[in-house]
């Protein structure tokens, strides 16, 4: 929907926490791992036992400052800890390590472009916090509203978590959409988190609000929940965008609540409406000292940022000279792009083929199986091989989408499938000689046709020695050699 | 300054203290005295004075990314008022209010 | 040694004896749990005594001498500890009903090293709850009393470690200090309570109360013991951001250099009335004792000061608040029974908590709950400040500031309870040290006409403990004060 010349105005505000792939916990020596019986990446700190003291992880600061820069964020000169105080039994002290009005990273923004066009989204801030424990229902239906007792697991508390805030500049649940597959992206070029949306290692929580154009207030803010995908992200802002403008059509007033997306019905639902304001009561955390990255360390983390995936869109543009729609497809994951361009390199020859191969064909068998380019059987390589064998006569185009098949089945190189299918093409002059010498036997009169200057039953001689050959004659071949033979 | 029982209540629940009536009562009257005491340095100049929250001439203290072992399950749980399947047991969860 | 002298004997003369030969650690050991038997019946200073375990700590130091392995000179000379640090297996309560039954899995720094240098631990010491107090009245295992004085008030909120050194039940014991907790105990006490530099000594494992503002310092009967103690615990330490790194002195080198031509500060603002005249008396002897060993007097000006205990009673709170937020009956320590989380943690946190540490838990979320953090927390922070910049611009023209440890002498136990203002007030010397994170030392200047200890607090910049200690002794040497509790 989102139809853009209506009345309405929709503003999206999004709020990304991101689990970083650190090898310990932010304050703590416990090893981070989704794996494990529960607490038993556990200690002292990350338990909050009396007396514990937090010690932050310079890979954790260091991977923050890589993500400020990558969203062209400025880096503080000084930046600081909070205390952020509530009470919630998966929080070992009751008040998280977060940080308040010194972040890391602030001022930056993303580029991002689709039907909507091309738009700027700004980047508020960029900070770094722990994560929390995880907490059981049981009883009821086991969900938190009706369960009668919860179980609490601190593996993941103290997990290292980025907070990465954008300004309210997305107008569009399509917007909205494009933007968190874009960041996801970028983080993933970074390599500072492995970006499961499916996993919790990347969760977005949207503010939603729709106003009539023109109105200088917002409209009500909404906090809508619980996207655990990137289509849920569009799902669901686009049933709240229109949630939202239908209760406005019909005269509703809306008010600031929380909303709980449901992937099954595909609707949201109210959590809490905020009559109950939170007081956090933030002030600096008295066992950490302020960070102060000078700007050696700040130069050195820009050093070591990889390419981007817009620069990786713009090269992909020049060296290979692909249009947005492929661009888009090959560039979706760092993954994709990396599998790609080592096929393009072991091919050497036209990239352009090896596009057309992944996306015309590769694809089809990828989408059945519900798989990544990155994550097929057979390797860059073997697609440049199996190319190649074209290219060099070996195989007919015909085949060569046979042997891809059985290639994607068994992750075998190309000539041993397309020699297992029989598919190997006859090129041996010896072999298809014979064959044309015995076509023309035993059809004298066709034969004569094409010597004495009918060249249109030249086709049908080639016909009968490909049916000799059942079809693996090398085409080519018998072409010239029936011309050969029949040249008077 | 003084604090009427209503902050006294709010501020109760902000901290999960469940106080009886007595104390809140004398909460609020020791609160007020204290308070009370603590409006001297409302009176004092102090803008463009910069906040000291540590006395300590430190920045950048930091710890390498470097796993070490974890505490067992069993020493984890071992001080639990109550447990079950290797976590710990905490009735209902509700929201604040 | 006979019983009783080892019982009086200080730590640097035990170990003396112990590398004589004169005495092993095992004799030592049992002498004070001897005197323990005699004298906690009467001052409640233990909350948790470990004579077994500090018999084998001390048959092994024994072994490690005689085989010439001795971990430091002070290998087998046993130690107690106030019942803030968390100690491996040994319960550890913080003198709260809300951790009765908490056997911490870890040991804090401070033990770690004194383990590390052989000190048998004698237990655990009684304490206001959380640190919250002066006079160890707020201990939920009733209050301890003072050997001087037994209707008397220890101080606190180190009352037990004070109570049991001044007893001869060990010869030193480690305390803490956020707003005075060692210092004012030790001088109600007639002995010698240091406050490290905020920073020095690690404080993990050091159950907090304000973060910023808390120290852990030794509590013994001499300076020197005092600057002994200190060598074995102060230094970095990776487990506490706030530690500094850099590398420590030794504190007894140099510490009989005397103080000629030193220059020493007394507080203009601390002048005249705010202290009980005994107590007067004996701090102005004191001044004129220090100028016939060398030093200059000059006055100096901290005009911050007096607002020093609001600020410190907007920010121990304040951080104390959320401090004290784990103790929630989730993980460890009491549990009420309730049937949702809220009802639970906030009848464990109604029936674990004091009514001190109630109300300044409470008073701690007013001042940071939103539309009053600029009005308190903010300016109390910024108070602080200004206390900073008074003590560096009185350093430019002293080396040490002098002021009496306390206003008063020992309070009869119960006089202040009712008002807690009162009781907060007594911290008006100590307080401000905190907040500026510097160092001080209340060493014994005499007894008041009411026969009870004075104590003098010796306040240097950070990192100057070496000269607060050489001060510190001459003052001891020339006083000779070596009056015992008749206990
Ligand atoms: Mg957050
Ligand atoms: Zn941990």
């Amino acid at each position: 929907m989102s139809v853009r010349e209506d009345v309405y105005e929709t503003t999206v505000g999004l709020e990304i926490h991101v689990e970083l792939a650190t090898k310990s916990k932010m304050f703590c020596a416990c090893e981070v791992s989704f794996a494990g019986e529960p607490n038993t990446r556990t200690c002292p700190v990350c338990l909050g036992l009396p007396g514990t003291l937090p010690v932050p992880n310079e890979k954790a600061v260091e991977y923050t400052m890589k993500i400020g820069l990558a969203l062209e964020c400025r880096i503080a000169e000084r930046s600081l800890f909070h205390r952020k105080n509530y009470f919630y039994p998966d929080m070992p002290k009751n008040y998280q390590i977060s940080q308040y009005d010194l972040p890391l990273c602030e001022q930056g923004h993303v580029e991002i472009s689709g039907d909507f066009g091309t738009t700027t989204v700004g980047i508020t801030r960029v900070h770094l916090e722990e994560d929390t424990g995880k907490s059981v229902h049981l009883g009821g239906t086991g969900r938190i509203a009706d369960s009668d007792y919860s179980l609490e697991d601190f593996n993941r508390a103290g997990t290292p978590l980025v907070e990465i805030v954008s300004e309210p500049d997305i107008n569009s649940a399509e917007e909205a959409r494009v933007f968190v597959s874009e960041l996801r992206a970028l983080l993933e070029s970074l390599g500072v988190s492995d970006v499961r949306m499916e996993e919790g290692s990347m969760r977005v929580d949207a503010n939603v609000s729709v106003r009539r154009r023109g109105e200088k207030e917002y409209g009500a803010k909404v906090e809508v929940k619980n996207m655990n995908s990137i289509r849920s992200v569009g799902r669901a802002l686009e049933y709240e965008e229109r949630r939202q403008r239908e209760a406005l059509d019909a005269g509703e007033t809306l008010v600031q609540e929380t909303r709980h997306f449901d992937e099954k019905t595909g609707t949201t639902s109210s959590l809490r409406t905020k009559e109950f304001a939170f007081d956090y009561r933030y002030f600096p955390e008295p066992d950490l000292v302020p960070l102060e990255p000078d700007e050696s360390w700040v130069e050195r983390i820009r050093g070591s940022l990889p390419e981007l995936p817009t620069a990786r869109r713009e090269r992909f543009a020049s060296e290979y000279g692909l249009g947005d729609a492929d661009i888009a497809v090959l560039t979706a994951s760092t993954k994709t792009a990396d599998w790609f361009e080592a096929a393009a390199a072991a091919y050497g020859g036209d990239a352009k083929k090896v596009v057309n191969w992944i996306i015309a064909d590769l694809y089809g068998l990828l989408n059945e199986a519900g798989l990544e380019l990155y994550e097929a059987r057979f390797t860059p390589v073997q697609l440049a091989q199996l190319i190649t064998m074209i290219d060099e006569g070996k195989i007919s185009g015909k085949q060569a989408k046979l042997v891809l098949a059985g290639m994607f089945e068994s992750g075998d190189d190309p000539e041993k499938v397309a020699s297992d299918k029989g598919l190997q093409q006859v090129s041996d002059e010896g072999a298809i000689s014979a064959a044309v010498d015995e076509v023309i036997a035993e059809n004298a009169d066709a034969a004569d046709k094409v010597r004495s200057g009918q060249m249109n039953t030249l086709g049908f001689l080639v016909g009968q020695v490909m049916k000799k050959t059942r079809g693996r004659a090398n085409p080519g071949m018998v072409n010239e050699l029936l011309r050969e033979k029949l040249s008077s | 300054m003084s604090l009427d029982r209503a902050a006294v209540d709010h501020v109760a629940r902000l901290a999960r203290l469940d106080l009886s009536e007595e104390e809140r009562d004398r909460m609020q009257k020791e609160l007020t005295s204290i308070l009370g005491h603590a409006e001297k340095i409302q009176e004092l100049d102090l803008d463009g004075v910069p906040a000291t929250s540590h006395a300590l001439p430190l920045s950048n203290v930091f710890r390498p990314d470097e796993a070490r072992p974890s505490l067992p399950q069993e020493e984890a749980l071992a001080n639990a008022p109550e447990a079950e399947d290797g976590r710990f047991r905490v009735p209902r969860i509700i929201e604040d209010a | 040694m006979a019983t009783a002298d080892l019982a009086w004997a200080s730590a640097t003369e035990l170990a003396a004896a112990l590398e004589r030969g004169d005495v092993s650690s095992v004799e030592i050991a049992q002498a004070l749990s001897k005197r323990a038997d005699e004298v906690d019946p009467k001052i409640n200073a233990y909350l948790e005594r470990t004579d077994e375990r500090a018999l084998d700590a001390a048959r092994a130091a024994d072994e490690r001498r005689s085989a010439g392995e001795a971990r430091s000179p002070y290998d087998g000379v046993p130690v107690a500890y106030k019942d803030i640090f968390v100690t491996r297996g040994v319960t550890t309560t913080c003198g709260s009903k809300i951790l009765e039954r908490f056997v911490p899995p870890y040991d804090a720094t401070v033990v770690a090293r004194c383990e590390e240098a052989g000190l048998p631990m004698l237990g655990k010491l009684n304490m206001d709850e959380f640190a919250m107090g002066s006079s160890t009245e707020n201990s939920a295992f009733g209050p301890t009393r003072n050997p001087w004085d037994l209707d008397a008030v220890p101080g606190g909120s180190s009352g037990g470690s004070v109570a049991l050194v001044a007893a001869g039940g060990a010869p030193w014991a480690w305390g803490t200090d956020t707003g005075g907790s060692i210092r004012q105990p030790a001088a109600l006490c007639g002995l010698v309570g240091m406050k490290p530099t905020y920073g020095l000594v690690s404080r993990y494992g050091m159950i907090a109360f304000a973060s910023s503002l808390d120290q852990a310092g030794p509590i013994t009967r001499t300076v020197t013991d005092a600057a002994a103690l200190l060598n074995l615990a102060a230094g970095g330490d990776d487990m506490d951001s706030t530690c500094l790194k850099d590398p420590v002195p030794d504190y007894l080198e140099g510490i009989d250099r005397g103080i000629d031509g030193m220059r020493i500060g007394v507080v203009k603002e601390f002048q005249g009335e705010g202290s009980q005249p005994g107590v007067r008396a004996r701090v102005d002897e004191a001044l004129t004792r220090l100028e016939k060993l060398g030093a200059t007097l000059e006055e100096v000006s901290l005009p911050s000061f007096e607002h020093g205990i609001s600020a410190y009673y907007l920010i121990a709170p304040a951080e104390c608040s959320s401090n004290l937020a784990r103790y929630d009956g989730v993980r460890y320590g009491h549990r009420a029974v309730a049937d949702d989380i809220v009802a639970m943690t906030s009848r464990t946190r109604e029936e674990g908590f004091g009514a001190e540490v109630k109300r300044r838990i409470m008073l701690g979320t007013y001042a940071l709950s939103a539309g009053y953090y600029e009005a308190y927390y903010g300016k109390a922070q910024k108070v602080r400040t200004l206390i900073v910049r008074d003590l560096e611009r009185a350093y430019e023209n002293v080396d040490l500031i002098v002021s009496p440890t306390s206003p008063t002498t020992a309070f009869k136990i119960g006089e202040r309870t009712d008002d807690p203002l009162a009781m907060y007030l007594s911290d008006v010397y100590t307080v401000p040290v905190n907040l500026a994170g510097n160092t001080a030392i209340s060493v014994p200047c005499g007894l008041a006409d009411d026969g009870l200890p004075v104590g003098l607090q010796i306040i240097a910049k950070s990192l100057d403990e070496r000269t607060m200690f050489r001060a510190a002794y001459a003052f001891e040497q020339d006083l000779g004060f070596d009056e015992r509790p008749a206990l």
